[in-house]
């Protein structure tokens, strides 16, 4: 167990960086996930991490120990890759017992610390099997048996749960937290699913284009996105964003969206009358109506069910956006609606991009 | 089945047949006619079998030539040669597969330089080399020579093969403890073992059939290998068939042993199972 400090992480590929000054101090026994659209370097920083990638620029402490020059053999983590990397040619046993033969380990210990790791992950039937005999979700579970059989300093997961269809993943999103749960150990876990960084992290990392985004609980993001794209990337269906122009007001502040409707926002902020910003609200806090209710009227383009709830596609003059409610609605598509905004439930974001909070 | 996906593999097969019947039938050829006594190998025309056989020329050929000797030698030298060939091309195959490194683009384009001339042309400078260091007339020379023929062929063809493992693998193996040898040998190399196979096959065969070298560099019974000794059966007035192709016979049974002791690993997909799948 250790804390991992990264300082002004870089990376370069020849002439293209890829990673552009990352800071993160993660704390001892934390689950830390790293999300972001496929390219933004999430793995690059992981690999650097565990030091399989060079480090252009920046330090790596792990537990206090600045690690940018040492070998993987010499960090002590553990990683699980997004292809299991399972040696073809060994037993799930001998997989799991690799790390322990390589620091030669007494032979019982090894027998107790494989069958301790086989039997919390119900690998003690399979222990003799090559991969190639087992499933998928098998070859997972020996994945990560190789990583807890020694206890490492820090456990880094590399998309583990990619490779698997909706169910198993959602069962071993469910173990891992487990274990988590029971082992306490450091974790760093990449993934490009919002889904799995909400219901794993202690803390999201959000990255894009190599640069971090947000740090923060799953519900900081959600609640309180720090730009458009954290706004948009976690959450699903994503959220709503509409473009206007910010209106000081006499009787409290509001946005004209193009054209002309005003949405009432829940304070006044320190903008310039007209400035172009985007008001954001996502799909589950836009309340819907008859069409003889209160609110900006909408037309219904689209709906679909989900079982749980419904998703409706809507336009206002033109302007797209979804709504989801629990209701099992008796809307057809055709008819028009009535939304309203709540101003409780809206996010604000200037010209940049970036959240607008006074 | 649809009658003309029928037809189709039905010609499928034949097509095959048709090939291996035409691959085979040299070596059928050299089988029968080594089984043929004198007598009988112009009395009888062309005929698929003789009337009679007999093994005199097995016989002679063992007993009373020189040929053990020649295939001794042969069995040296094919197989130091092939040994030398591929533990260089298995380590130089592997750098070429996973390190960057400068002047690599230089060091593939002088080894691709080397395959593009025709021997001929380095008899007469390699025996110039040779012979001051007396390893002209010596199988070390031999194997020498051919295994500098051989190394870069062969390094092209290991590196296919370790390009063909997962970087994964390693990775893992050096996160789980490993240095980049032990990840080499432990995890990377017996994934291999079918492309090593196939590599020593490779050199085997062609250092055991080599014939311009080992003429040129060797002179006298005692350091000649098979390919020279098959020519010794050729005298200035006749060639005696029958000997000579039941030396043939005889020199393809390392090859056929060979291939058997290995068919085990070129058929068998030991990366099956390593990454998803
Ligand atoms: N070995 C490499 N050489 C050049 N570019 C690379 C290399 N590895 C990754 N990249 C680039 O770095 C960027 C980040 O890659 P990666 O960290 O794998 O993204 P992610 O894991 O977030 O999908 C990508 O644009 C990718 O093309
Ligand atoms: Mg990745």
């Amino acid at each position: 167990m250790a804390s991992i400090d990264i300082q002004d992480i870089r990376k370069s590929y020849g002439a293209v960086q890829v990673l552009h000054g990352v800071d993160l101090n993660i704390r001892d026994g934390e689950f830390i996930v790293l999300v972001g659209p496929s390219g933004c370097g999430k793995s690059t920083l992981l690999r650097m991490i565990a030091g399989l990638e060079e480090v252009t620029g920046g330090d790596i402490a792990i537990a206090g120990k600045r690690v940018n020059d040492l070998a993987p053999k010499d960090r002590d983590i553990a990683m699980v890759f997004q292809s299991y990397a399972l040696y073809p040619h060994m037993s799930v046993a001998e997989n799991m017992s690799y790390s322990l033969r390589l620091r030669k380990t007494p032979r019982e210990r090894i027998q107790s610390a494989v069958s301790a790791a086989a039997s919390k992950l119900g690998l003690d039937p399979l222990l003799e099997r090559r991969p190639k005999a087992l499933s998928g979700g098998q070859r997972q579970r020996v994945a990560m048996g190789r990583a807890i059989v020694r206890q490492p300093k820090a456990f880094l997961f590399d998309e583990p749960l990619s490779n698997l269809d909706a169910r198993l993943r959602e069962q071993m999103r469910a173990e891992i937290k487990k274990l988590h749960g029971d082992l306490g150990a450091t974790s760093i876990y990449v993934t490009h699913d919002q889904i799995e960084a909400m219901t794993l992290a202690d803390r999201i990392v959000a990255m894009h284009g190599g640069v971090v985004q947000q740090v923060g609980s799953p519900l900081d993001l959600y609640d309180r996105p720090a730009n458009l794209f954290v706004a948009g990337f976690i959450g699903s269906p994503g959220m709503n964003f509409l473009s206007a122009h910010y209106v000081p007001g006499e009787n409290g502040a509001s946005v004209r969206l193009g054209d002309g409707t005003l949405i009432a926002l829940p304070q006044k902020y320190t903008l310039a009358a007209d400035e172009p910003v985007t008001v954001g609200i996502r799909p589950e806090h836009v309340e819907l109506s008859d069409a003889d209710g209160t609110g900006v009227d909408a037309g219904v383009e689209l709906i679909e069910p989900t079982g749980f709830g419904t998703i409706l596609h809507l336009t206002h003059h033109g302007l797209p956006f979804k709504v989801f409610t629990v209701d099992r609605t008796h809307l057809n598509a055709g008819p028009a609606v009535k939304v309203s905004f709540p101003p409780g439930h809206l996010h604000l974001f200037d010209g940049e991009g970036d959240r607008v909070t006074s | 089945m649809t009658a003309k996906s029928m037809v189709l593999t039905v010609a499928h097969r034949l097509a095959i047949l048709a090939y291996i019947v035409f691959a085979l039938f040299p070596l059928f050829w050299l089988l029968k006619v080594s089984l043929t006594p004198n007598d009988l190998l112009y009395s009888e025309g062309v005929r698929m079998w003789p009337s009679r056989v007999s093994f005199d020329h097995f016989r002679f050929v063992v007993a009373h030539s020189d040929f053990p000797i020649f295939f001794r030698n042969s069995l040296i030298v094919a197989g130091s040669t092939a040994i030398v060939v591929t533990i260089l091309a298995s380590l130089s195959g592997y750098a070429l597969s996973r390190f960057a490194f400068r002047a690599k683009y230089w060091i593939v384009a002088l080894m691709l330089l080397t395959q593009m001339f025709p021997l001929v042309m380095l008899v007469a400078p390699i025996f110039k080399m040779l012979s001051p260091l007396g390893l002209t007339n010596s199988l070390t020379g031999l194997v020498i020579v051919y295994s500098a023929f051989n190394v870069p062929f062969a390094t092209f063809l290991m590196q296919s093969f370790f390009d063909g493992i997962p970087k994964d693998l390693e990775e893992a193996a050096k996160i789980d403890g490993a240095t980049q040898f032990t990840a080499f040998r432990q995890i990377i190399l017996p994934l291999t073992l079918p492309g090593i196979a196939a590599t020593i096959g490779f050199v085997f065969t062609a250092a055991w059939s080599e014939l311009l070298f080992a003429l040129m560099l060797i002179s006298g019974n005692d350091a000649a290998t098979f390919p020279v000794g098959l020519l010794s059966f050729v005298s200035k007035f006749s060639v005696d068939f029958g000997q000579m192709m039941a030396a043939g016979v005889l020199a393809l049974i390392p090859a056929c042993v060979f291939f058997f002791l290995i068919q085990r690993y070129l058929v068998q997909g030991l990366t099956a199972g390593a990454v998803k799948g």
